[in-house]
Formats: C-alpha cells, structure tokens, sequence
C-alpha cells in the first residue's frame, strides 16, 4: 500500500448537528503541509477512517477553496455509527480524494440543474454552494429537491435563502409533509416541467436513488435536455477506492475509479435496466 | 524461445538444486488432502509421481497409475493465484498515540519464489491478474512486491480433465509466454525451453541433452491430443453482447436453483480479484490491523451498501459473476476472464458447468 494511500490523521475542527441522524464534520488534517497539499473537487470523495473500526466512503460537501474539508454524514451502520459519537478535537483518518468530480467546467456559462432525492444530499450540496460562490461564473440555478416525508429536509432555511437568490429555482417536494410544510406534497420528478432552464445551455447533476435518478433523467430529456449533459452520482460498496477490490462493479464500470460521477449515457442501460 | 533442450528424468532433481542454491523458495505441485496442492518442496521426490486425478462436475479423485510421470494430471484447486494475491494479508496498522494515531503500511514478504509445474492456463490467468493489479493508475504494491520475485516454471499439460477447455479459450495447453522455463513431460524425462534470460541462465547450470527429433515429436504429439481430446468448450471467445442481451433469460432462474452461492467457483478461479477490507483490533481497540481477505460475489457482504443488498438474489450473484467473467472484463481488460482451467467446474458442490451454462444462455433463440 503506497503512503498515499493510508489515512492520514485530522482533526474535527467542528461537529455540526443537522439532524437526529445526520451531521458534518469539519476537517483539518494533522500535518499542515499535507493540508496545504490536498487539492480536490466537488464530486470526489475520502475514505473515512474510524480508527479500530474501519473505513467508509463518504463525499466532500466542503468547498475547495475553504481552509478545511467537510463531510456530511449519514448514520447508517458501524463505521458511521462509530463516527457519529466523535466530538471537535478528535481525530479520524483520511485518505483521498478518489473518483471523478462532477463537470463543473463543462458547466461555465450555462444553466445548472440539480436534482436530488433522499436525506440531503452531501454530493449536490457541493455543487450549489460552488455555483453560489461563483455566481457569475454560472447563469441559471435550479435546485429540485424530493424527500419522504416533509421532517427528513435538513437544511431547509439554507433552501429558502437560496430561494431567494437572483436567478435561483428552489423546487421541494415531500411524498408526505405536516400541514404546515410550505413546499410542494407529492413526487420531485413532475417538478421538473416547472424548472426554467435553457435546454440547449444547460447542465444537469443528480444525485439519489437510483430509481429516481432515472426518472429525473428521462423528464430532463423530455425537457429537451441532451442526456450527455446529464450527469450523476452512484453510490457503491467502495472498499478499497482504486479500482481492485471488485465491490463497486456497475458493468464493466469501477465505480469509485470511473465514477462516482457520470454522465448518463454512461451507464443509461444499466441503471434502467436495474438490479445489476 | 531457445531451442528445446532434454533433461532426463534422473535429472530433475538438478533444477531443484540450482534454483535452491539461488536462493528461491520452491513452490511445486504434492498429491495431498485427495488433491494436488501448492506447497514448498526441496526434493524432485516431493512431486506427485505416479498420480492422475480425475475430475468432473463436482469431483475430483486422486487415482495411482503405474508409470513414472509427475505432471500427469491437469490442475488443482490452487496454483499462483495465492503467492501473488494472498488469501488474507495485512494492508496497515494503526497504533493510538494518546489522543492521536498513527497508521503505518505492512509490507509484504518479498522472498523470491519459484514455481514449479506451472499451467498454461494458470499462466494466462496470471497475466490477467497482473493487468488489474499492477496495469492500472494504482499499482498494487503488494501484489507487485511479490509478482517481481516469481520464477516460474512451466509444465506443458498432456493429460487434461474432462472438465479442460482451455483450447476453446486459447489459453493451453501449451504454454506460449510468461514462464522462464517450460518443460513438456516425456516417458523418461523432460523437454525443455526458457522463456527469459533468467530461464537461460538456469538451462545452463543443467546437465541437458540435446532434444531427438523423436522426442520432439513426441511432444507435439501429447499436446496435440491434450488439445483434441478436450470436448467442453464456450460457445465463443467473446460473449459480451450475447449475454448482456439476454439477462433476463429463464435459465438464470434454472442455475439459481442448483447454485449454492458458496463462492467456491470464485475461490478456485484464477481470475477472479475481488476482496474485502476488514479492521481487526485488539480489544482495547489501542490497535488494529488493516487487512484484505479473498471475498466472492456470491457472499452477503458483496453487494451490501448501508443496510441494504444491491443483489439479495442467487440469480442476480450467479448472473453478476458470469457476466462479469465472460462479458464485462472485455470492457475492462480486452478479453474474457475466463481461461478455460475448469475449476469452477470440478469445484462446484453441485457441478454446475460454467461451459453448459454459457452454451445455453448463449444458443440461438427461437
């Protein structure tokens, strides 16, 4: 195993409570010359390393130009559990950044779409901060956001601030919500005819379950979207995170050294297809 | 290739003594445990002298004959795969230094090893497990550490399994590359070629002969049978469309029904790469070690992602594993992984045969 890949040791600068079960570590590594050193783009992500406990794949929610690195977690088994009890000024290991980021380039000067299913998605969150921060550099930005019920929308403040942004469309839908739940009730995919976006300029990035990722998808190109500027996010048992250990196969595809992101011609057939 | 050289069987014995003084560990084939096995040897008088092995679907029997061959047999569970991708081995160790840790990286053992009584099958096999170890962006540091101290010596197959198909693959069973020394087993001896300047320089510390024109012919003849006489084969060198056209035939749910999804098809196949990362720590969890063990796509832990299975069916796991093996390792690495051993095959609790299985996924459809 080279240096570079074994965890390095940081420090939980801050533990930020987003939910009953989702939280944000701020990072910093140990050696500060290895934090000045560690460059990454939205999209990629770390293994995270519980010491004793073992290693998860987890995306990078911070932006690349932050003094720290941040991952936003979900607890969903033992690692994460484990991770969950840590406090500020505990260590954890790192090793990373793996995997391809979203386009972000490709994305300079258009419109950007964002579609998103499930409890916050860290992946996306990336991306509408990184648009936000250069919001000159990007024309359009519209957010369309599912959950399943109305109380699993973390951060749901940050979403009525970024609506109302110039040249922002914040689009929420809960498959069931409270009376009080100010956003739309039912499926996120029909909201997709709601979005204002050029077609012919524009990029799309999704990130969720698969099923709904697909749905997304064939509304987008519907909407006159060309499916290679539709790109997404896939999650996989990543073990080892370059490319060996054989968990993450979609396909022929390595989805931690060809992925996390794609672009939906990519693996189109595979992911309607399912249960692959 | 240099020109075939013949070491009469008395002889063998010289090979063990050169490599040994070499300073290499042998690695050669022993009748044990009702198989052939890998193991470390000193001796020529270690081999499997006089031993056939009879193998089908779901059997494999050692049998005696009475003649005097050592190489008499095709393959056993194992052969290279384990020296260079280990069954289980440390990755890193972590040690808590009060509030922080350390990680340190484990190396792996480097001792230089030969082996002896190598298949062409297993050769091809390994050339493929060096394509997805060492060919990529990340080279894996311990296979490579061990993959660069490896002799290898190969033994040409004159007496494959019916469960063989290594001529349908053109993987054997004649070995074409990667040895540094190939030999082809006669009555009273063997012929013998080096593949490298290493193997070369070893042919030179041996008391050869010169090969006989009869000898060399007796060579071509033994391996032009162990090619004709093998009646499994796959219904084509490249079945990537064809079976992922079809993943929703009848016939997954048919193998299903017999497949135990034990994963000894994976663990007997020298292809197959996938292994699992796991923590052990001691139980102050003060410190732990960091490993990879062999893991299946048939097991529980394949395919789990937080609390959920991606292929909770033995359809999808057997279907995952052969569509893997004869038609998505096309798009990774430009060839089936599928080198025609038939390991899988004699290995398999309930004899499922990867060739039937394949023949009729892939026959023509009315």
């Amino acid at each position: 195993m080279n240096a570079a890949h074994l965890p390095q040791p940081a420090e939980i600068v801050e533990r930020i409570r987003e939910s009953d079960n989702i939280f944000t570590l701020k990072l910093r590594f140990a050696d500060a010359a290895y934090q000045a050193n560690y460059c990454y783009a939205p999209g990629q992500f770390n293994m995270v390393y519980l010491p004793a406990v073992g290693e998860v794949p987890i995306s990078l929610s911070s932006d690349p130009e932050d003094d720290h690195l941040a991952h936003t977690i979900r607890v969903a088994g033992r690692v994460t559990r484990g991770l969950a009890e840590l406090k500020s000024g505990d260590s954890l290991g790192l090793r990373g950044p793996y995997g391809r980021a979203w386009p972000l380039a490709s994305a300079l000067g258009k419109d950007v779409v964002v579609v998103t299913g499930g409890l916050g998605c860290a992946p996306v969150l990336a991306v509408i901060h990184y648009v936000l921060r250069r919001r000159s550099a990007f024309r359009r930005l519209v957010v369309i956001q599912g959950v399943k019920h109305g109380h699993d929308l973390i951060w749901a403040a940050a979403y009525a601030a970024w609506a109302q942004q110039p040249d922002c469309q914040i689009l929420v839908a809960a498959d069931a919500a409270d009376a009080l739940w100010p956003w739309h009730v039912g499926s996120a995919i029909p909201l997709i005819e709601q979005a204002q976006f050029d077609p012919a300029h524009a990029v799309a990035m999704l990130c969720g379950p698969e099923g709904m990722m697909v749905a997304a998808a064939r509304a987008l190109a519907a909407r006159g979207l060309d499916e290679s500027a539709i790109h997404l996010s896939l999650e996989r048992n990543m073990q080892c995170a370059v490319g060996l250990c054989g968990h993450c196969q979609l396909g022929g595809h390595f989805i931690c050294r060809d992925g996390p992101v794609f672009a939906y011609p990519e693996v189109k057939l595979l992911l309607e297809r399912g249960g692959l | 290739m240099s020109v075939p050289v013949y070491l009469p069987r008395p002889q063998l014995q010289q090979l063990f003594d050169v490599l040994i003084g070499y300073g290499y560990r042998i690695i050669g084939p022993v009748a044990r445990d009702g198989a052939i096995s890998y193991d470390e040897i000193v001796s020529a008088s270690a081999l499997p002298w006089g031993i056939r092995v009879r193998q089908e679907a779901g059997v494999c029997r050692l049998q005696t004959a009475s003649d005097e061959r050592g190489f008499a047999w095709a393959n056993g569970p194992q052969a290279i795969k384990p020296l260079v991708f280990a069954p289980l081995e440390p990755l890193w160790r972590m040690s808590r230094r009060g509030a922080n840790f350390e990680v340190e990286a484990v190396k792996a053992e480097e001792r230089p090893t030969a082996v002896l009584g190598v298949r062409a099958c297993d050769l091809a096999a390994l050339a493929l497990q060096d394509r997805h170890f060492l060919g990529g962006a990340h080279v894996d540091a311990h296979y490579a550490a061990r993959r660069e101290g490896l002799l290898l010596v190969a033994v040409n197959c004159t007496h494959p399994a019916p469960t063989c198909f290594c001529a349908s693959t053109g993987d054997g069973p004649q070995a074409a590359s990667g040895f540094d020394l190939a030999l082809t087993e006669l009555d009273d001896g063997y012929t013998v070629s080096a593949g490298s300047q290493v193997g070369e320089g070893l042919l030179s510390h041996l008391a050869l002969l010169p090969a006989t024109p009869s000898q060399l012919a007796g060579v071509q003849q033994a391996l032009h049978h162990a090619a004709a006489v093998q009646t499994r084969k796959l219904p084509g060198s490249n079945l990537h469309d064809v079976l992922l056209a079809r993943l929703d035939h009848p016939r997954w749910q048919e193998v299903a029904e017999r497949c135990l999804a034990c994963g000894n098809c994976t663990a007997v196949c020298p292809t197959c790469f996938c292994h699992a990362e796991t923590e052990q720590a001691t139980l102050d969890a003060g410190s732990s070690t960091h490993r990879r063990e062999w893991d299946s796509c048939f097991g529980e832990r394949h395919g789990y992602i937080h609390g959920k299975q991606l292929r909770p069916a033995t359809l999808q796991r057997y279907r995952q594993w052969l569509t893997h093996k004869l038609a998505t390792w096309h798009e990774q690495y430009g060839r089936s992984g599928c080198v025609g051993c038939g390991r899988c095959i004699a290995w398999c609790p309930t004899g499922i045969d990867i060739t039937e299985e394949a023949a009729a996924l892939c026959a023509p459809q009315p």
